[in-house]
């Protein structure tokens, strides 16, 4: 999976937690929660919803390290590289 | 029962010793009994200065008193933003940048008695802009940064604001769609971050009218009983009910920080709690400061790493946070604990809804100290049932009344042909009824804006009737057992079925809605929709969620529904009022036809 595939994913993915949201004027590297109204429930269910749609482990622990677009491609990608390696 | 039996009985009860064996402080209150028979409201007031004016106001009590003695280069509040920056307010600074807001309102004509509005987020604004209001003898009306454009308005249209304290987001984001809708609101002030300079038409700025006014301001007298505070809640039915606290809840307040969250001089306390909210006013705000501590105020959301980092770094030795966020810990792991330090941790404390006992005990595991549940609402102002410092932890209990305050489980009824219902006090351990207090307090609540017959419903022979049902034990610790009406009880916050009921049905594919709470393992209950379309719209994936997108937008995440089902057609009452608790039975899978179970879902 190249890294816009990841992108287009992860934003789709997005958008089944917050239905409002407009892929358009989402920025990437800016903090989801500050241009999202979004709440603790909703940050979870995104965690949860990755794990499902890429199929890798998306601990809560590491929900800092998925603060904005670009951060979850790149956790994402190194996540699917480390599997097809393993 | 026998002696022996009796005590084989208590012994299964668990407990967790409530305070650090052997710690350096000692708890304010060490024996609670004693305690309690002794106390009374009159020896509480003796902690406070009063005005020099005359009369009591909560900004004098919890800033200008001690930036005028020992106090005064102090920190009160320690900021952190959520990107980093930090911002320490001595006591003395925050007298003189309350002095210079109090000031604010007054050269724009704002009286006492009018309401202040502030929707922003964690920022040292919020507590200059509610301490000048205090000041100013105008009431301070706190929001939720989180709410949608909806429940602002209605908020804002009930308590007819007259002034406004917000962000350029917030101010395009929310309240620019509504600003129509709010004939009575002569004043916005922007709170704008370093860098942010662009001009908002109609709008003032608040850092420079604050750099402006004087910092010299003499409160005038106020009177105990003058409003101060106005907080809205939920009910089952109809708009959100805005409670009213005056000046001498402060005494609550007070006397609670010190005799439950057990508050010394030297304490860092952390109230994790949104002032948008009651807790992160009456323990965000006011408890903290007018015991005279240094409290930490944290921008950022929930982040359980980031968390505990503030933990150790600042030393927190009182944490006073909720049971959401405890579950969302427990779920993280133990991980990012490891290697942390703290030492200064002393006291832990939660409230919103009821704690689960893997949650308290989870406290031991995680900090060596258990969670103390405590319990209140928006209308009772201050903490009225507790687990105490010196008296065992009993987990999944909130614990015992706070001294000056009676509660009781009563059973209430109404006769077909009188409009007055009788209460019947329970005595009987172990059996479920509702709480009730006796009123007399001094931060109950003393009116619904508004609403003088429903403030009258609360009341019923001699008691104010909680909507909670409980039960007390043989040694008087008392357990939640649900609430007595639909309201949602969701990550802390009381959600009222009916506000989102309208907004579901303002979409145009809706028919009916019908708003439950569904259980969730963390935060308590979820908002779930179930909904009703009409002809010609067909039930899909697309209409979900742009039913959703729709509540969301004009609710808020919070607020808005986080499941919504489709359904043929909703139960009904013969008066055509939408069944919840059918709904719920038949979410839950419990038989329909035994809905009065639910009475204590």
């Amino acid at each position: 999976m190249n890294e816009q595939e990841i992108r287009d994913r992860v934003i789709k993915t997005l958008g089944g937690i917050v239905p409002e949201l407009d892929p358009g004027s989402l920025k990437q590297a800016k903090s989801l929660r500050d241009q999202l109204d979004i709440d603790s429930m909703d940050f979870l269910n995104f965690l949860i919803a990755l794990h499902q749609e890429f199929g890798v482990d998306v601990p809560e622990a590491d929900a800092g390290k998925l603060a904005t677009i670009d951060a979850c491609v790149s956790y994402l990608a190194q996540a699917l590289q480390q599997r097809a390696q393993a | 029962m026998t002696a022996t039996e009796a005590s084989a009985a208590k012994a299964a009860v668990e407990t967790i010793p409530g305070y650090p064996a052997g710690h350096a402080v000692k708890p304010n209150v060490s024996d609670y009994a004693a305690f309690r028979s002794g106390f009374s409201w009159d020896s509480a007031r003796r902690e406070l200065d009063g005005l020099p004016a005359g009369g009591l106001n909560i900004a004098h009590e919890t800033v200008d008193r001690h930036a005028a003695g020992a106090r005064e280069n102090q920190i009160a509040l320690r900021w952190l933003g959520k990107n980093g920056a930090t911002q320490d307010i001595s006591y003395a600074m925050l007298r003189e940048r309350s002095n210079r807001f109090a000031n604010v309102l007054r050269q724009l004509g704002v009286g006492a008695g009018e309401r202040v509005y502030i929707l922003t987020g964690r920022i040292p604004e919020l507590y200059i802009a509610a301490l000048g209001t205090w000041k100013n003898r105008s009431v301070v009306c706190t929001l939720f940064s989180a709410f949608g454009p909806e429940p602002i308005r209605a908020r804002m249209a009930i308590g007819d604001a007259r002034v406004l304290v917000t962000t350029p987001m917030l101010f395009q984001r929310k309240i620019e769609p509504i600003l129509k809708q709010l004939p009575g609101l002569r004043h916005v002030l922007l709170a704008r971050e370093q860098g942010d300079d662009e001009a908002v038409a109609g709008t003032l700025d608040f850092a420079q009218l604050l750099q402006q006014a004087s910092d010299q301001f003499n409160i005038a007298a106020t009177d105990p009983e003058e409003p101060a505070l106005l907080h809205f809640t939920s009910g089952t039915t109809g708009t959100p009910k805005g409670a009213v606290h005056v000046h001498q809840a402060v005494l609550t307040h007070h006397a609670t920080g010190k005799q439950v969250l057990d508050l010394h001089p030297d304490d860092i306390f952390w109230c994790t709690a949104d002032p948008g909210w009651v807790t992160g006013t009456s323990y965000g705000i006011i408890a903290p400061l007018s015991n005279g501590v240094t409290s930490i105020v944290d921008e950022a959301d929930f982040d359980a790493e980031r968390w505990y980092q503030i933990l150790e770094q600042h030393k927190v030795s009182v944490w006073y946070t909720a049971p959401t966020a405890i579950r969302m810990m427990m779920k993280t792991g133990l991980a990012p604990l490891a290697g942390r330090k703290l030492p200064a941790l002393r006291y832990l404390a939660s409230v919103g809804e009821p704690l689960n006992p893997e949650a308290v005990r989870w406290g031991v595991t995680a900090f060596g100290l258990p969670f103390h549940d405590n319990w209140w609402q928006t209308e009772t102002g201050g903490i009225m049932i507790a687990n105490f410092p010196a008296l065992d932890v009993r987990p999944g209990s909130m614990g015992k009344p706070v001294p000056g305050v009676e509660a009781a489980i009563v059973k209430t009824s109404k006769a077909s042909d009188s409009a007055d219902t009788s209460v019947a006090i329970v005595e009987e351990p172990g059996v479920e009824g509702e709480l009730a207090l006796r009123p007399g307090w001094p931060s109950m609540f003393r009116e619904y804006l508004n609403e003088p017959e429903r403030y009258r419903k609360c009341f019923a022979g001699g008691w104010y009737l909680t909507g909670d049902l409980a039960r007390r034990d043989a040694d008087g610790y008392f357990w939640f057992v649900g609430r007595k009406d639909d309201v949602i009880k969701t990550s802390g916050h009381l959600i009222g079925p009916f506000e989102v009921e309208s907004v579901l049905m303002e979409h145009p594919a809706v028919a009916e809605a019908g708003v439950i709470g569904k259980p969730d393992p963390v935060a308590l209950e979820v908002v779930k929709a179930f909904v009703a379309l009409k002809s010609g719209y067909t039930p899909s994936d697309a209409l979900k969620k742009d039913i959703m997108a729709h509540a969301r937008k004009r609710l808020g995440a919070v607020v808005a529904p986080k499941e919504i089902d489709f359904q043929q057609s909703l139960p009904k009452t013969r008066s055509g009022k939408i069944m919840r608790r059918l709904l719920k039975a038949r979410e839950l899978g419990l038989p329909e036809g035994d809905v009065s179970t639910l009475e204590s879902m």
